[in-house]
């Protein structure tokens, strides 16, 4: 099962442990994580369903390339990072 | 007389308290996030933040205790655009203007039903919710108006919704202003819109368009509480006034040292008492030799006065964005928070003000609250 963690600088906004998930891509992963966690969503995606701007999702070592629709493919040994990309402020 | 109020920053909200006429700092909430809006229902005394997490979007959240515990809430949301619906390009950037919350830049409760609140944000559009935040729903009326293809962003990359108006009268009545879209009116609770934009003017667009009513960038639009149909427009090209709810404005070309800036506030019980603060326009946006002062004006904009006293007189470089000068229900009380994070209080109208804090973070509103506050 793909295991899918996430920043630990949203743990300040809200829980969000690691979770292994079901699903042959990217967007089944999430949506799994998602269906116990409703509110997480918004902090990951915008309203049309795509990557924020400021978040990067990597497979393993690899960043996705389909930020719009998540199609990118994992497979049961791959860990999935949810990163918050770098920006100044 | 406020006796609390609350500063939204860049990175966080500050809780004021006030101690006679002296206001102190209390308490901090969100800090590190950039908060955009705050508003309180009068009626339950609840408070709105609106947030804007740089990497995780914006959020609302929501205090029933008088900013103790906060809570998310629920977080407008844009529907899908309809494949058949095309879509709307920024006629400035060319850049398409997404159905998708950038950043909540109004709250204002509807006083018609309990729970009511109406949200402004960028990208242009209004929500509407009916349990205190919990859910939204766009404003399809003004979201779908033809005349939205025409609007485009100002200092941000899309329009925006910064002011929303109800009329304390008759709820109604909602009155929004745009950067850059205008002002648009309802009678029927947003059911169907007007513009109300006739006698403004714009120097940033050809001469033969300058009077378009889509294209205005008013900065920010306040309205008297006891005369509500006397408006106040901080506009990007100077100060405007209304004595009949938009109809038609009136240009004042002359406040002190410049009619550009960015805020307005209005006397609730008095509307020809008004305030700004100005600055250079258009590029350098500083107070004008680095001086930094208010303008009053107690005559409905025929004459002004240029409040200096208290504030600093020389290499100033504050500037007071549009939600970020606020008077409270005596109109006696003023607090005012900057760019670069110093807030002043007056407690008579202005004529001298008191330093509060010159170590906040970037100041985006201040807000007095009501007494009843829980």
């Amino acid at each position: 099962m793909p295991r899918v963690a996430f920043t630990q600088n949203l743990q300040r906004h809200l829980a969000c442990d690691v979770s292994m998930v079901g699903g042959s891509t990217i967007a089944e992963a999430l949506d799994e994580v998602f269906r116990d966690n409703q509110t997480l969503r918004g902090y990951i995606l915008d309203d049309s369903g795509g990557v924020r701007k400021h978040i990067a999702v990597y497979i393993n070592n690899e960043m996705i390339t389909d930020r719009r629709h998540l199609s990118d493919p994992v497979c049961e040994t791959d860990e999935v990072y949810v990163m918050q990309a770098l920006s100044g402020g | 007389m406020s006796r609390r109020a609350y500063i939204a920053t860049r990175k966080g909200l500050f809780t004021l308290e006030r101690n006679g006429d002296t206001w102190g700092i209390a308490s901090a909430a969100f800090l590190g996030s950039p908060v955009t809006a705050i508003a309180q229902d009068k009626h339950s005394g609840r408070l709105y933040a609106g947030l804007k997490h740089e990497h995780f979007g914006a959020k609302l959240h929501r205090s029933d205790d008088g900013g103790k515990v906060w809570s998310e809430v629920g977080t407008p949301t844009y529907p899908e655009r309809p494949e058949d619906v095309p879509a709307v390009m920024c006629p400035v950037r060319n850049i398409e203007i997404p159905w998708s919350l950038h950043m909540i830049w109004a709250l204002t409760p509807d006083t018609t039903i309990d729970g009511g609140l109406w949200c402004g944000t960028i990208p242009g559009g209004l929500f509407h919710s009916k349990d205190h935040g919990e859910t939204w729903e766009l404003v399809r009326s003004l979201w779908n108006l033809p005349n939205r293809s025409k609007w485009f962003g100002g200092g941000y990359d899309y329009p925006g919704i910064h002011s929303v108006l109800v009329d304390p009268n008759d709820g109604q009545h909602v009155t929004v202003g745009i950067s850059c879209g205008g002002v648009w009116t309802s009678t029927d609770t947003g059911q169907t819109w007007e513009s109300r934009c006739k006698g403004m003017r714009a120097e940033y667009v050809p001469p033969e368009i300058a009077d378009s009513p889509d294209i205005q960038d008013p900065h920010i639009l306040v309205a008297c509480h006891a005369r509500h149909d006397h408006f106040w427009v901080q506009h990007h090209n100077g100060i405007f006034r209304s004595t009949n709810g938009g109809e038609q404005w009136s240009e004042i070309t002359e406040a002190g040292p410049s009619t550009f800036g960015f805020v307005a506030a209005v006397h609730p019980g008095d509307p020809d008492t008004a305030w700004f603060v100005p600055a250079v326009k258009d590029e350098e946006r500083v107070p004008v030799d680095g001086k930094f002062v208010v303008t009053r004006t107690r005559d409905g904009g025929r004459t002004f006065d240029v409040l200096t006293e208290g504030l600093p007189h020389q290499h100033a470089y504050d500037i007071v964005y549009r939600h970020a000068l606020a008077v409270d229900g005596s109109g006696n009380t003023l607090l005012m928070g900057s760019t670069t994070g110093s807030v002043w209080s007056t407690a008579n109208q202005g004529d001298t003000w008191d330093l509060v804090s010159s170590n906040l973070p970037p100041v985006n509103a201040v807000f007095l609250a009501s007494d009843n506050e829980s």
